[in-house]
């Protein structure tokens, strides 16, 4: 026992912390299958309800796509449901992410992120999750096991309040396995976070009602202006699910952190762990006298373009760390970015593909970046890092 | 020879899209109608989506979830669970889907399910084709048979659903068919009051992939059962084996009632005489030393 750890305090790791905040929030269905480095997440979760802890009806299909066909159909009912996968997994249920989110499905779905095979890889890498991007998830980026557990509660709440799935994403080993203490929290305090809310349109007997039918071209144009609307209230009800969640605990969230920006002259822009090593490669350039500062997106769907062009309006180069790889274009944070700020000036941007297949990027690479492209004209060709 | 009754409560309504004539609208009524209010349906991509209809309208009195192809067995898992979650475990879940999603594309969920033993009511049309995509091969088309993609007869055997699913030991698995629709009316209540995993295979003579005359699906059906081609028969836990229909005439007169048959040379008609033949005394010979 670490005396040092208060009561709420566990030492837990990445997944285990993301198991207790699924504890906490309660689903009734979770059809889950095994891939490292996802499978703790279902082993907790398993544990739990051997110990009469977590209520819920866990599932174990014989593959994932059978596990998001399920949570697709268990949420379809009404139920709260939750499902977790990586990598391969992930990219074996695309056909059904499109399905999940057309027929507006609120499930959440944990996703470890993992290299994707080939070759056979099991390292931290984005490109799983960002190669969905396009399948209307709302796709949150976790930087540590607290705010892992803390986003996926969240998360519950930003689906059920906008009936779009959510996919909440943490880096493989660098997080999931990584041991930290973290606070959780009370199960009444969760409760309260997470009303149980009506839904618009469920499967039930007695009321004739089918989901999915085959639609014209004007009903189908229709769902998909829908999902556009409901897609853009999800920055704002990220946002007050951060506030309300920093009311309970004390921890707040907002779609993006910005770390250090007070009149930084360059920033790193990222998402997930390589944060971490961003933060400390931008205090010690502080303390070299070089005004660095980073801007870690949380929320990269819907993109919350508006904010991170306030937080780089003033700042003359961003520097952009993409732990993913978009063959033929390259990092995609970066492409994203670049649209984001197409047309409204902003900073010189450089497109790094940093650590891209796991490898480590050290504080001093960082460090020495920063000087390096101090003033150099904007790249438009991804810069690869060693 | 009780051929005809079934009780309609208007579970299915009329002005549905099947093609005129098409013996799979008639068995959705059955089944439907002896399923009742109380459930939920989920259906593949296939035909009986198409006769199911288009939003915002539904043959059905129940709701669906018109899911994937592959996704019937899993869509009717996570139906039948979510409903149980919220104290609604009584609800008959029943999943459609045609013999390409049972047979092929979906045949990993069902058996997922099946050993599972999920609680739902599955039923697999099997017209022996794609016809949704206008009538290519499935691994359900039988030995010899034209499709789009076996132009020449197709040059394998049909698929053993029915030995597939007892190898899963799952409570109830049966085969019926449109021309003995009292048969299938009860064989869906009894599936209907089994808990665990029921599968049901229906036998559909298809108008335009079989090349069968509008008027005439029901007696191709009738033809099949008495034949031998397509046996009424139950396997209860998989130990239980019933083969209720006999084998009273030749195959001749079901292969003339097709076109997709019509390219085989005597020969090959005999050939598929004594496969059909070795394969019901096969059956025959499994209910003997599987009486219950
Ligand atoms: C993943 C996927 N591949 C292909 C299709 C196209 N498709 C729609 S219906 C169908 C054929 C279905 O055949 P079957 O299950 O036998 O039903 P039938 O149309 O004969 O009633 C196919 C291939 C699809 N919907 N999904
Ligand atoms: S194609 Fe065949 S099975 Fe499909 S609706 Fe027409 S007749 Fe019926």
């Amino acid at each position: 026992m670490n005396r040092m750890l208060n009561d709420d305090l566990q030492l837990l790791n990445g997944n285990h912390a993301v198991a207790w905040g699924v504890r906490l929030a309660g689903p009734d269905v979770a059809p889950v299958y095994p891939i490292t480095p996802q499978t703790p997440i279902l082993e907790k979760l398993i544990a739990f309800q051997a110990e009469g802890k977590f209520d819920c009806d866990l599932i174990t299909p014989e593959s994932e796509h059978s596990a998001m066909a399920a949570a697709v159909a268990a949420s379809a009912t009404g139920a709260r449901v939750f499902t977790a996968t990586s990598s391969q997994g992930l990219m074996l249920m695309h056909e059904l992410l499109h399905y999940a989110s057309g027929a507006r499905m609120p499930i959440v779905m944990f996703n470890v992120n993992r290299t994707p095979a080939a070759p056979w890889g099991f390292w931290p890498d984005q490109t799983d999750s960002l190669s969905q991007r396009d399948t209307g998830w709302v796709q949150l980026y976790s930087e540590h096991p607290q705010e892992s557990l803390d986003t996926v509660v969240q998360a519950f709440r930003i689906a059920e309040a906008s009936e779009l799935p959510v996919m909440v994403n943490h880096d493989a080993f660098y997080v999931s396995h990584a041991v930290e203490p973290v606070s959780v929290p009370e199960a009444k305090a969760v409760r309260d976070f997470l009303p149980r809310r009506e839904r618009s349109l469920w499967l039930d007997t007695g009321l004739g009602r089918s989901i999915g039918a085959p639609a014209g071209q004007e009903a189908w144009h229709a769902s998909r202006r829908e999902m556009d609307a409901a897609m853009a209230r999800v920055e704002g009800l990220t946002r007050e699910a951060g506030r309300l969640w920093g009311e309970a605990t004390g921890r707040a969230y907002d779609v993006l952190e910005a770390y250090r920006m007070e009149g930084a002259q360059q920033a790193f822009v990222t998402m997930g762990s390589m944060a971490g090593t961003a933060r400390e490669a931008v205090d010690r350039l502080r303390e070299a006298g070089i005004a660095a500062g980073m801007v870690r997106l949380r929320l990269f769907r819907p993109l919350p373009a508006a904010a991170l062009r306030a937080a780089l309006a003033d700042i003359p180069v961003a520097l952009v760390l993409d732990r993913n790889f978009s063959p033929g274009m390259g990092g995609i944070v970066h492409q994203e970015l670049a649209a984001a700020l197409y047309g409204h000036g902003g900073p010189r941007l450089h497109g790094f593909l940093a650590g891209v297949g796991g490898i480590n990027v050290p504080v001093e690479r960082l460090e020495a970046l920063a000087r390096e492209y101090r003033d150099a004209a904007p790249t438009h060709a991804p810069i690869w890092l060693e | 020879m009780d051929i005809s009754r079934y009780e309609d409560h208007g579970q299915f309504c009329s002005g549905h899209a099947a093609c005129g004539g098409c013996v799979e609208a008639l068995t959705m009524r059955v089944i439907l109608n002896e399923i009742g209010p109380d459930a939920v349906g989920v259906v593949a991509p296939s035909c009986t989506a198409v006769i199911l209809g288009g939003y915002p309208t539904s043959s059905a009195r129940i709701p669906f979830i018109h899911g994937l192809i592959e996704t019937a067995a899993a869509m009717g898992t996570g139906v039948k669970r979510g409903l149980a979650a919220q104290g609604k475990g009584d609800t008959t879940v029943v999943c459609f889907a045609g013999d390409g999603g049972t047979y092929d594309i979906g045949i990993q969920a069902l058996s997922s399910a099946a050993e599972r033993n999920e609680d739902i009511l599955y039923v697999c049309f099997d017209n022996e084709g794609y016809m949704n995509t206008g009538g290519q091969k499935s691994s359900s088309t039988p030995h010899g048979a034209a499709t789009g993609s076996t132009p020449l007869g197709k040059a394998t055997v049909k698929k053993n659903l029915i030995e597939i699913m007892v190898a899963h030991r799952i409570p109830y698995i049966a085969t019926a068919s449109p021309s003995h629709l009292a048969d299938l009316a009860a064989k869906v209540r009894k599936a209907r009051a089994i808990r665990g995993m029921k599968v049901l295979i229906v036998v559909i003579p298809c108008l335009p992939g079989w090349g069968v005359a509008d008027d005439s699906a029901v007696r191709v059906a009738r033809l099949a059962v008495e034949s031998g081609v397509f046996p009424l028969m139950e396997v209860e836990n998989g130990t239980t084996w019933r083969i209720a229909s006999e084998q009273t005439r030749p195959i001749d007169a079901y292969l003339a009632s097709q076109k997709r048959y019509r390219h085989l040379s005597d020969g090959e008609r005999e050939a598929l005489q004594a496969e059909v033949d070795a394969g019901f005394a096969r059956l025959k010979a499994l209910e003997a030393i599987n009486p219950g």
